[in-house]
């Protein structure tokens, strides 16, 4: 191959690997600390806070700026992440300690208006300062808000309370916080739930610590706050005081007043701000002000841990900024709705299932685009709620979910006996995907009067062979006021969930009576269950379409194209066969066939075989190459036939010159170091196929051939079967095949007995006679004296001597042929050196 | 001058080929396996539900029984890891080194048969008779799966019933892409083929790469690493059965492969081109 040539398949291969494998960059910021004041300290002191910020910068400026709000218990130092990746973007980001966190001063208000989402309103008017914020009018930065849970409320709040922001994203949080605690999932009520023990108390315990260590017992937390806690956290109850405070610290009171483009994100493994109110904040807003741009999305993660997504939520941000704070006119850079659907797919990394995303142009809501009705059977049951509340079921468990999660989306759950009501389905006939609250209507009552039953519905999956899953460990937490010996009937809504249910899977709904993260009543009683409707309402959304990450096939499209054409030139240059050269070209290639000039070859590890040979071979003779082993005949001939290439000097055949796989060579027929034969073929298949295989055009005069090879009946008999000496009268068989005007036979009378050999003579005479020209290599000089009118002779890689057998001997004297030989080599007999 | 006929006609090549036994056993191989597998599923001992993968995972033994296709699909799942792979690298590694140790390599280049020409043929047929392997493999396993455990329709834990037709495309697209992973092996053992004279030598080269690069893709402390080894992708093809096909890691997995395939060809062309035959 042509050098050049060879550079571009090797270059446009490396490309080619290049285009597959292109790393990304990554950036980095230094932030400035800065130092910002708030709001009023508390109701009755109007000193400011002082709350700690860092500004991070981007390149260009002024800039839109994003303000990045922490979840609760943390503060503005695990922002620095998402901070940096929006700066890269081109914003400026200022993440800050909300008050009673970090350094922060003040205390905690659980974003209440009067104190939290003031101090973001200063924050907003601190920004308007800054001269790298760009301003929509003075005091009016371009503004966006973003965070998650604690800052995912805020950022609602904040945009309710204030018209300068101008985008919000708001991740896993509230929308009010009275049915976030005290969850109710009976359709449509307004009662109390049933109080989230362990998460409420969980989530309050990161505040209760101050700063500095010590313990109060209001640690960072407000009066009012403190004393709300506290009393509900005893009695499982609110006071209508606690109720109003809760209320205005939820998104709920204001998502009326919020005008700027909103992404709401929830995240499906939450059971502490469910679904239900990402779904509330969503609706809300939408109900309010119908032409804010909205969308939801439902994600993996979540309080309880979930499977990671960061990465994708953390884009749809970016890109939900980049349109709304930049003010790019086209449409909407997300889909009004995108869900991942755990198990919505088989990874093809570890055959595991895996979350695929899917997206909708509208958002569903709760209960999907369209209903199914599967029919759940199962007797009326009764259940017992255990004295002192124990033990009981454990699903999600606050804190531990993470750790808990072994499989994307789905969970075994510990539960007990007596404690479960359950109505199956029958296995599915076709698969579907559940995306949002089931709803079932049962019918319960107690058996005795009871003043606060506590319930927990749940959709669980049944697979063909019996294991049970229960969707991210949700459970649908029911509270009844009064419940009595008379049946009362209800509306559940069940979690809100987003799972595949294969054909042959069953569904089971579970009424229990226990959960280990809610506050339950210890007094002991039974309820009995019934379905009061067959069915339950499954939520589905048939118009979600996957996304493919990549640009599907298209790639295919253009590389396996481009390798093909890469080894297809590859392979058409130099393959093909040119025509037959015409038998004659000149005078000298026809009196000359071959013309061998200063050959030399020194293989790998400097062994030089052949040393500056020079001769020809005329048309019509018999020509005998002669030598002790290891003079280099072979060597030569391997040169002569093109497979192995001469260190130095030319071979020309007919007058052509020798290269690998020369077309000159189609007239030339050899038997070079012993035959070779597919094994496997018998003698008569390995010359037809052997033919055919040469492409040779003309007539192989095969009969003739194989006259002389003389094989009688061996010749249907496989090769593997032959003896040496049929084997080698096959190869010369082989050779002579199509009557090429040069023979070239090394040693050919290998394994012949004496009659075969003296017929062999006869016929490479005969063979000359008709003006063909054959070459005969041989150790055994009286061999070649008998058959030979010219010889080359050559000892340890040179020549010693050319010419015709005749002339040779008259110059000196009488004598063998051997005689002359001994005569030129003296004893030096040592070969292969 | 008369124009010639190719030498060395792929036909020619195939009958060559064809006739050696060891393309018989491949073949007869391939069609052992189903029975073999039937055999055990019927006559063995029962299993609760399948496995082998662990729950979870994604259980094609246990679906193996649902019907033909199934069947089909569980055979290509059983085979691609070692069995396609020892017989794409006999064919492609045994296809030139066999020639010199049977001195035939010297006689066809004297013929002379073009150097690229003849490996253009021997790649070709090594290529087609992989190909008609993979073929063979799924045919017989979807016929046999009919006869044993009926004409169940395609399913899988996350997608499906599948409709015939679609069954036909996503197992016939899964062929393809097991064909098409296994290149890398093939350029391999090839590249081997044209260097070394031994046969067991190339085809081993190649299986040896493979289970090494399985090893170190086992071992989680190479992190990102893995992602480059040539065997990452080779299980892909579970991304045809997804209701939507999973295009991302069937794309690398065949871009890797065949670029790589692309490169050993031309490396083996190249060293063809120049290489001394002194076998």
């Amino acid at each position: 191959m042509h050098p050049i040539r060879r550079l571009i398949a090797v270059g446009s291969a490396v490309v080619l690997l290049g285009l597959v494998m292109s790393p990304s960059a990554s950036a980095e910021a230094n932030p400035e600390a800065v130092t910002i004041t708030g709001g009023p300290l508390s109701a009755t002191d109007p000193n400011p806070v002082a709350l700690d910020a860092d500004l991070y910068l981007p390149n260009q400026m002024p800039a839109p700026a994003i303000v990045l709000a922490h979840g609760f218990g943390g503060d503005k130092t695990g922002l620095a992440e998402q901070a940096e990746a929006l700066t890269s973007a081109g914003f400026v980001v200022l993440a800050y300690s909300a008050r009673g966190f970090g350094t922060s001063t003040g205390l905690i208000s659980v974003n209440s208006p009067d104190f939290e989402v003031a101090d973001a309103a200063r924050i907003i008017d601190y920004l308007a300062t800054r001269p790298e914020v760009e301003l929509d009018s003075p005091n009016d930065p371009v503004v966006g808000f973003a965070g998650g849970s604690y800052g995912g409320a805020l950022s609602l709040l904040i945009a309710g309370y204030d018209n300068r922001v101008d985008a919000l994203a708001s991740d896993i949080t509230w929308n009010d916080l009275e049915s976030s605690l005290f969850g109710q999932s009976i359709d449509q009520s307004s009662e109390l739930g049933a109080y989230k023990d362990l998460w409420t108390g969980f989530f309050f315990s990161r505040g209760l610590v101050n700063s500095d260590g010590q313990v109060t017992n209001c640690g960072r937390f407000s009066p009012a706050w403190c004393d709300a806690y506290i009393q509900s956290a005893q009695s499982a109850t609110l006071t209508y005081d606690h109720a109003q405070l809760m209320r205005a610290s939820s998104p709920q009171s204001i998502t009326d007043q919020i005008t700027a483009p909103a992404l709401i994100t929830g995240g499906q493994a939450d059971s502490l701000f469910p679904l239900a109110q990402t779904n509330a904040n969503a609706q809300q807003i939408l109900a309010a002000n119908p032409q804010t741009p909205v969308a939801v999305m439902w994600h993996g993660m979540g309080h309880d841990g979930g499977t990671n997504e960061r990465e994708r939520l953390d884009l749809a941000i970016t890109q939900w900024f980049t349109q709304y704070l930049f003010k790019q006119e086209n449409e909407s850079p997300l889909p009004a709705f995108d869900v991942s659907i755990p198990g919505g797919s088989v990874s093809t990394q570890n055959a595991r299932p895996q979350s695929v995303n899917a997206t909708t142009n509208f958002y569903p809501g709760l209960f999907g685009s369209s209903q199914q009705k599967i029919v759940m059977a199962g007797p009326e049951q009764t259940i017992i709620a255990p004295a002192g509340g124990t033990p009981a079921t454990i699903t999600s468990v606050p804190g531990l979910g993470g750790a808990l999660a072994g499989l994307a989306g789905s969970f075994a759950t510990t539960s007990f006996p007596g404690q479960s009501a359950f109505f199956q389905s029958a296995p599915l006939e076709q698969a579907l995907t559940v995306v949002g609250s089931s709803q079932i209507s049962i019918a319960i009552s107690s058996d005795r009067q009871v003043l606060d039953a506590v319930l927990f519905a749940s959709l669980q999956v049944v697979s063909a062979n019996g294991r049970t899953t229960l969707p991210q460990a949700l459970v649908a937490p029911i509270r009844i006021d009064q419940l009595t010996t008379t049946p009362q009937n209800l509306t559940l809504d069940l979690p809100t969930i987003v799972a595949p249910v294969s054909a042959g899977d069953s569904l089971r709904v579970v009424i229990s009576s226990t959960d280990m993260s809610y506050r339950l009543p210890t007094d002991q009683r039974l309820y009995t269950i019934s379905m009061a409707a067959p069915a339950v309402n499954l939520p589905l959304v048939s118009e979600l379409s996957v996304q493919s990450q990549e640009s599907g096939v298209v790639w295919l499209f253009v590389l396996i194209p481009v390798a093909l054409l890469v080894l297809l030139i590859l392979f058409i240059t130099r393959s093909r066969s040119v025509g037959v050269p015409e038998p004659v070209q000149s005078d000298a290639a026809v009196q000359i066939p071959l013309h061998v000039s200063g050959l030399s070859k020194t293989y790998k590890g400097g062994y030089q075989a052949v040393n500056d040979v020079s001769f020809d071979v005329p048309a019509g003779v018999v020509l005998g190459l002669l030598g002790p082993n290891g003079a280099g005949k072979t060597t030569t001939m391997r040169m002569i036939m093109g497979l192995i290439s001469p260190t130095e000097g030319e071979i020309e055949l007919f007058g052509e010159k020798v290269t690998f796989g020369a077309p000159a060579l189609q007239q030339v027929g050899a038997l070079i170091e012993g035959p070779g034969f597919l094994p496997h073929l018998t003698g008569q298949m390995n010359l037809e196929l052997y033919w055919r295989s040469t492409g040779r055009p003309g007539d192989p005069f095969i009969e003739e051939v194989l006259e002389i090879a003389d094989l009688g009946s061996a010749l249907d008999r496989k090769v593997k079967a032959y003896s040496q000496g049929m084997r080698q009268r096959l190869g010369i068989a082989q050779a002579m095949l199509g009557k090429p005007h040069l023979l070239v036979l090394d040693e050919p009378t290998n394994g012949l007995d004496p009659p075969q050999i003296m017929e062999m003579r006869s016929v490479m005479k005969a063979y000359a006679a008709t003006g063909r020209t054959v070459i005969v290599s041989s150790h055994m000089l009286s061999e070649v004296e008998q058959t030979c009118s010219h010889v080359v002779v050559m000892h340890r890689g040179h020549l010693i001597a050319t010419g015709e057998v005749s002339e040779l001997l008259r110059d000196r004297g009488d004598g063998s042929l051997e005689e002359l030989f001994m005569e030129m080599i003296g004893t030096d007999l040592t070969v292969g050196k | 001058m008369k124009q010639l006929g190719h030498p060395l006609p792929i036909r020619v090549e195939f009958r060559r080929q064809l006739t050696r036994k060891r393309t018989l056993v491949a073949f007869l191989l391939i069609v052992a396996l189903p029975l073999i597998v039937v055999a055990a599923v019927k006559f063995g001992p029962s299993s609760d539900g399948g496995g082998g993968f662990g729950d979870g995972d994604l259980d094609l033994v246990g679906l193996a029984t649902a019907g033909g296709w199934n069947f089909a699909l569980t055979m290509v799942f059983f085979a691609s890891g070692f069995l396609l792979l020892i017989l794409i690298a006999m064919f492609c590694g045994d296809t030139v080194a066999s020639e010199a140790s049977w001195s035939t390599l010297r006689y066809l280049l004297i013929s002379p048969v073009p150097r690229r020409r003849l490996l253009f043929s021997k790649l070709t047929v090594a290529l087609i008779l992989s190909a008609i392997s993979i073929l063979i493999l799924i045919v017989v396993s979807y016929l046999i799966g009919l006869i044993a455990f009926g004409s169940g329709a395609l399913s899988t834990p996350t997608a499906g019933p599948f409709t015939e037709t679609e069954a036909f495309l996503r197992i016939f697209a899964i062929g393809t892409y097991v064909f098409l992973s296994l290149l890398f092996a093939a350029g391999i053992a090839f590249l081997m083929s044209v260097i070394t004279d031994i046969p067991l030598a190339a085809v081993g080269t190649a299986v040896v790469v493979v289970i090494v690069s399985n090893i170190l893709g086992a071992i989680e402390a190479l992190g990102a690493l893995r992602e480059w080894l040539p065997t990452n992708f080779a299980n892909a093809w579970i991304g045809f059965l997804n209701e939507d096909i999973e295009w991302t890691d069937i794309n690398r997995g065949i871009s890797y492969s065949v670029i790589s395939f692309m490169i050993l060809i031309t490396i083996a062309v190249l060293k063809f081109d120049r290489k001394d035959i002194t076998s």
